[in-house]
């Protein structure tokens, strides 16, 4: 039977890549003076299960090295050693190089093995094992005994009550030497009456004679799970009398007995397993197919499962019903329609709400990188860190997830590097000596928050707005709140070359991490209070897949603008909008002056000459600027589920998505980032040049 | 249909024995640990056991030593999956009332033959 092991491999290396975090995250928790059993459990099991995957599926180069690494992990597991914290280093490491070489194999390529080797000598050091002596060769020696063997097998009385059966290995014997080379004798003398013979208990004894040439590892191998239950001699048959043969016989462990012949002590050879043999030949691992290294899977619990297909029950229920009220259908029915319709409206949401959590994963996905993260980079700085992670079972949509894992990264630098003072700097102004990094997340209203908090220095307003009027971001002469003053940073270009240092900068400014936050249709801002601490708050959408939208009409047209960015709609006449340049239009709104956008211009829907005189402004906030956007009508408020016009069509600019009206029409949903990046420089002029005036 | 009951914590290993032994004509339950195989085995019957070694919860070793105690249990043939090729795990495990092992790694046609060698 030929079995393709290519098809476990997908789930192999999501199980060690969890096992990897497993074994990090213990190792991050772990005070090295105070280790306790099940820690070290924890992590040998995830190293064990590694390393027997791999062997098993054939990633040879992840075996080998996992076996140095649970070697040192036993003799700690078993107290021969104890933890320190250079081992709890390697091991860190040896994670990181497990996580590249299982990311190489997975995607069909061959493993880097320098790091390994490098890692294998420190192991290896530290256990005192100079080079791995070569795989013991299991093949036995030819045996010189051709005659056969006389084998004796007394079982202890509690054999059978382990699952072993002596007639099985009577027939594997009798297989293996041939059914003409075995003869077995039983010996019934120690059989009691009938009366007092227990049934559970072994009570017989055997003598097999077989003339073979079959080496005696071979024939051990079949008794070798009942070395322990058994008395077992070997006696070699050299076409002498039985009285000769049992002077030389050899007991069950290779221990020559008394009066041994010297020959019988040369096939005496320590013993292994025909499995074991077997296995050491294991084929070179087969190329797995190319695959990306982002996961593809999720795992969805049972219970998940369950409500769905419960859910998919009531439906089919539903919709029997109301396919029977369909058959033979008349007005007196209509209640019971009406009735069966709603009944299929709660479905549908519960269904969709049983779909949606499907792709809804803990946070704690998300947060599990950062004590490595904090702890890593504390040591690099030079500061004492403390991490804190709240609400680590908040759950979000597995694509938001994957997406915001940068930007939070790059916050929690942020505030390492420049929200934490120095030890020094901390002991001065009274702090503890550990600073502390809180992330804390949670569901308010339809979106999820998450908070990266430092209890640092906090921002310095001063500093911040002399370079932004530098800068020129602002105006020599503002009267901004210290409020507008922190979000500043958020500004494209506030970041500059001299604050990009190793740790937080890389070259990426706030203005990226804002923008990154923006795409997933969520926002960033921070407060911050002097000596006390920055917190930076990002909130966004639970999911990615269905939306929050307003109706609008233009036309004959329906759009949809995103709830989450409308902060107003109002009524206006079209005496009160501006031309500033070209046909860019600008209109005064209580103190502030917004660009204004036209949907009916921008996609062409009619001309000049039929513009109405009253019309409907919604105004909305995109890259933290507010633009007008002009349209013909406010509809109804409504769920959508998104459809990407870039796989279904192309990419439009200042359309993020479509979707499926109730009535089947196609609605567009609008950008609302996109739609107002046209209008961005026109409008900062003009601000500019108002507020100057 | 000789039935068998396949414990292990890694769901690829689970996976490869399940499909093997299925392959081969054999009815699989899977558990993913000692309790959750306990659970089962009171409720059902089975013609072989074959579970990891290594698992939370209940381990291997301990799970045999739960399932001896059960009367339907006392003569079922139970296999340890093992990587550990010193004789201590073995030990442990025959102590338990263990009837044999395989050593990890195995490929599928090791597993067959050896389980098939136990059932005779």
């Amino acid at each position: 039977m030929s079995v393709d092991l290519s098809q476990f491999h997908q789930v192999f290396f999501e199980e060690s890549f969890e096992g990897l975090d497993i074994m990090e995250s213990e190792l991050l928790d772990m005070d090295p003076a105070d280790v306790d059993d099940e820690t070290v459990n924890n992590i040998f099991r995830a190293a064990h299960s590694i390393k027997g995957g791999a062997g098993t599926f054939g990633f040879m180069p992840v075996s080998e090295f996992t076996h140095v690494l649970e070697t040192l992990l036993d003799e700690i597991r078993s107290g021969k050693r104890s933890m320190e914290p250079r081992y709890v280093d390697l091991f860190l490491q040896s994670v990181d190089c497990l996580r590249g070489m299982l990311s190489d194999m997975q995607e069909g390529n061959d493993p880097e093995t320098e790091r390994p080797a490098e890692l294998r000598k420190e192991f290896e050091v530290i256990l005192g094992m100079e080079q791995e002596s070569a795989p013991e060769e299991a093949a036995s020696e030819p045996d010189e005994k051709d005659g056969g063997w006389l084998i004796d097998v007394q079982p202890h009385t509690d054999l059978l009550m382990t699952g072993n059966e002596p007639f099985r290995m009577f027939r594997e014997l009798r297989e293996l030497v041939g059914e003409d080379n075995f003869e077995v004798t039983a010996d019934i003398d120690s059989v009691p009456e009938l009366s007092s013979l227990a049934p559970e208990e072994c009570v017989m004894n055997w003598q097999i004679k077989v003339t073979t040439s079959v080496p005696l590892d071979d024939i051990k191998a079949i008794f070798e799970w009942v070395e322990d239950e058994c008395d077992l001699t070997y006696s070699p048959l050299v076409g002498t009398s039985e009285v000769e043969a049992e002077s030389s016989a050899v007991d069950a462990t290779g221990t020559p007995a008394a009066g041994q012949l010297p020959e019988a002590a040369a096939v005496a050879s320590p013993e292994k397993t025909a499995v074991v043999a077997e296995a050491q030949k294991s084929a070179k691992p087969a190329k797995a197919p190319k695959k990306a290294a982002e996961s593809s899977s999720i795992r969805v619990s049972i219970d998940k499962v369950d409500s769905l297909i419960n859910m998919v029950g009531e439906l089919v229920i539903t919709q029997s019903m109301l396919g029977q009220l369909g058959q033979d259908f008349d007005l007196s029915r209509l209640a019971k329609l009406q009735e069966g319709l709603s009944q299929l409206e709660q479905n549908t949401r519960e269904l969709q709400e049983s779909v949606m959590k499907i792709r809804m994963m803990p946070i704690s996905f998300a947060f599990s990188r950062f004590p490595r993260l904090v702890r890593d980079l504390g040591g690099q700085l030079g500061k004492k860190v403390i991490l804190e992670t709240i609400g680590e079972q908040t759950e979000l949509d597995k694509t938001v997830m994957e997406k915001i894992n940068d930007p939070l990264v790059h916050l929690v630098r942020n505030s390492m590097d420049h929200g934490l003072e120095t030890t020094e700097k901390r002991i001065a102004a009274g702090k503890s000596e550990e600073g502390t990094i809180t992330l804390n997340a949670y569901h308010q209203g339809g979106n999820i928050v998450i908070e990266v908090a430092d209890d640092g220095a906090g921002l310095n307003e001063d500093r911040i707005l002399k370079k932004a009027i530098e800068k020129g971001l602002v105006p020599e002469n503002n009267s901004l709140t210290p409020e507008e003053i922190h979000n500043l940073i958020f500004l494209p270009g506030f970041s500059t070359a001299e604050a990009v240092s190793d740790i937080s900068g890389r070259g990426v400014g706030m203005d990226v991490v804002r923008r990154n936050i923006q795409a997933l249709n969520g926002s960033i801002e921070v407060k911050s209070q002097r000596n006390v601490g920055s917190t930076f708050i990002i909130r966004l959408p639970l999911t990615l897949a269905i939306l929050d939208g307003q109706l609008v009409k233009v036309c004959e047209e329906t759009y949809i603008f995103p709830l989450v960015s409308i902060v107003e709609s109002i009524q206006i006449h079209r005496s009160s909008l501006n031309h500033v340049t070209g046909s860019q239009y600008v209109m005064q709104l209580r103190d502030e002056y917004i660009p204004i956008v036209r949907l009916d211009q921008i996609f062409g829907l009619r001309d000049d000459k039929d513009v109405v005189d009253e019309m409907m402004l919604v105004v909305v906030e995109g890259d933290n600027e507010k633009i007008g956007i002009v349209v013909d009508d406010l509809l109804g408020q409504q769920q959508v589920v998104i459809k990407s016009l870039e796989q279904n069509y192309q990419k439009v600019s200042g359309i993020s998505g479509a979707t499926i009206l109730g009535d089947g029409t196609v609605a567009l949903i609008i950008d609302i980032s996109s739609i107002g990046k046209n209008i961005v420089p026109v409008k900062r002029n003009q601000n500019r040049s108002e507020r100057a005036a | 249909m000789t039935s068998i009951l396949a414990v292990d914590d890694s769901a690829s290993m689970r996976q490869m024995v399940s499909f093997t032994l299925k392959g081969a004509g054999f009815d699989v339950r899977e558990a993913t640990d000692g309790v959750e195989a306990l659970e089962i085995a009171k409720t059902e019957s089975f013609d072989l056991v074959l579970t990891d070694v290594n698992m939370p919860n209940m381990n291997g070793i301990e799970l045999v030593k739960n399932l001896r105690q059960l009367d339907n249990y006392k003569f079922t043939p139970m296999l340890m999956l093992t990587t550990e090729s010193a004789g201590d795990m073995k030990m442990q495990g025959k102590q338990a009332g263990a009837t044999g092992w395989i050593v990890k790694p195995f490929n599928p046609d090791q597993l067959l033959s050896t389980i098939k060698r136990v059932l005779g």
